[in-house]
């Protein structure tokens, strides 16, 4: 009733809480934004959350991103393709060959003069290193072996190098499509990310839109989510036309926003509502 | 009956002949007055207005979850005239800037990209807005 529908505004702004991972891992879910950023302060997705949601990612044994992981654990020790290798003939035990380098992505890629991210750095080796094929957007190993190479760096601070080659031009483009007013509903990134975030749109609790956590397990879908399919679901939202994933475009954009959660701790997988 | 039609198709304003002086929008976009129990409607459905994705609106209580982006309406019609109320929902803009997160209604001055099968059309008809109008002029 009445009381019930006031209440919900108790708590507005996100919680003031750690984040301790099985007892061990000490999460950054709040840091000092980097030089250039609009907000002084940058947050995690995980304080807009509820309690339970909250408490979920704690515990890894409850986390039901961790199937995932999982997941993708075994399908970095198969052997696929021509060369008759698996990830861990090359990487050996991803816990160390891995450790660090999901919170640097993406990287600048020299060979094709483009950004790339996990997923896409994931088809590089299967293609050059295992005679396999590349996995189309989202599907068979992509998202569980994204989240096993991403969970390698739990608790690392997300850190990328705009430096190299033509990143900062990719990160222009990315800032550009952030603050574009998108769709019959005319809506940018920045509206509702940057200048709203702790409001409420219905029952969701805006947060500043960070990618630290992906791929994430959404509990509305009951699935892990991947970043370009969050970006195209906030897309679809707008009403406009859903660009297609890893394009130019899409990727200016994860460069973006990854630099914008500069600092927070990679929480892969985190649980989201 | 087809003269009819015809007068009343007539009377409708289309998006881009929309007139606004002072914050002001005179005349009903569709030459009929609003329904504002259809307006209640309108405003409740997601698909529609879905206001309560960012009003409270203590009217409809029953309704869980408003968000609260955007101010209360409660007592909205003691704070504007409802042909400020009109400019409002029409676009937002024209009443508190382009900087407004708040979508213009019945306006094509809309973002880049529309999905397809929306281009060229307003998020609500002319019909909807008077009624939505109509509705908000009961919030008192
Ligand atoms: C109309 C509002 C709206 C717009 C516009 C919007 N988003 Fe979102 N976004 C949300 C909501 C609601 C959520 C889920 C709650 C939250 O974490 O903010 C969300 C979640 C996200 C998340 C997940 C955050 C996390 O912690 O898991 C990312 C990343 C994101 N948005 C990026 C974007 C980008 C990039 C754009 C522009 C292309 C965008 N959003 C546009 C409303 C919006
Ligand atoms: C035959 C060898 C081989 C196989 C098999 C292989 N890789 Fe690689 N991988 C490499 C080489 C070589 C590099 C480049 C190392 C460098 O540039 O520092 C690399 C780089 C990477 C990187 C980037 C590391 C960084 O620091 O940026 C990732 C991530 C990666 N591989 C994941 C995988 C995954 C996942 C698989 C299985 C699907 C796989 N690799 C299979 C040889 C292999
Ligand atoms: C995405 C957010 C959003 C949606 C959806 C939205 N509004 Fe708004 N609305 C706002 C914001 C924000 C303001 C305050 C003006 C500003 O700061 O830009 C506002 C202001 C108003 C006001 C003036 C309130 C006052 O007390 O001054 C009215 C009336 C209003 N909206 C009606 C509506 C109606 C009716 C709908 C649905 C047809 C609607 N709004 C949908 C965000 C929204």
């Amino acid at each position: 009733g009445v009381m019930a529908f006031f209440s919900m505004f108790v708590a507005a702004a996100p919680v003031d809480e750690e984040l301790i991972i099985d007892g061990e891992f000490n999460m950054i879910t709040r840091t000092a934004s980097p030089e250039g950023h609009p907000l002084s302060e940058v947050t995690s997705g995980w304080l807009y959350r509820t309690d339970e949601t909250r408490d979920q990612q704690a515990d890894s044994f409850e986390n039901p991103g961790m199937l995932a992981v999982e997941e993708g654990e075994v399908f970095w020790n198969t052997v696929d393709g021509s060369a008759g290798k698996s990830c861990a003939s090359c990487h050996d035990d991803a816990a160390t060959s891995m450790k660090g380098v999901g919170a640097k992505y993406p990287v600048w890629d020299v060979a094709s003069s483009k950004p790339i991210n996990i997923e896409q750095r994931i088809n590089l080796c299967r293609i050059d290193n295992m005679g396999a094929q590349a996995w189309e957007f989202d599907e068979q190993g992509q998202k569980p072996l994204a989240a096993y190479i991403k969970n390698q760096s739990l608790g690392l601070p997300v850190s990328m190098k705009l430096d190299e080659g033509d990143m900062q031009k990719w990160w222009e483009k990315g800032k550009e499509t952030y603050y574009s007013r998108m769709g019959q509903l005319d809506f940018s990134c920045a509206n509702c990310h940057e200048q709203y975030n702790g409001s409420y749109i219905r029952a969701d609790h805006l947060s500043q839109g960070n990618a630290n956590g992906f791929p994430t397990f959404r509990q509305k879908q009951g699935t892990l989510v991947s970043l370009h399919s969050r970006f195209q679901g906030c897309i679809r939202d707008t009403r406009a036309e859903i660009p297609e994933a890893f394009s130019d475009d899409m990727m200016a954009l994860e460069v973006y926003v990854t630099w914008r959660g500069t600092g927070l701790s990679v929480e892969t997988p985190a649980v989201r509502q | 009956m087809i003269i009819t039609t015809t007068l009343a198709l007539a009377d409708v304003t289309l998006p881009d002949e929309v007139v606004v002086e002072n914050l002001r929008i005179e005349k009903s976009l569709s030459g009929s007055p609003g329904d504002a129990a259809q307006g209640r409607k309108t405003f409740a459905d997601r698909s529609l207005g879905n206001c309560l994705a960012c009003h409270l609106n203590s009217d409809l209580s029953d309704e869980l979850f408003h968000g609260n982006v955007g101010p209360s309406l409660d007592g909205v019609a003691t704070r504007w005239k409802p042909e400020q109320l009109r400019t409002i929902v029409v676009n937002a803009k024209k009443v508190f800037t382009e900087r407004t997160i708040m979508p213009g209604f019945y306006s094509l001055d809309v973002g880049e990209d529309v999905r397809e099968d929306l281009i060229g059309k307003t998020i609500l008809t002319a019909q909807q807005v008077e009624d939505v109008v109509a509705y908000l002029n009961t919030l008192e």
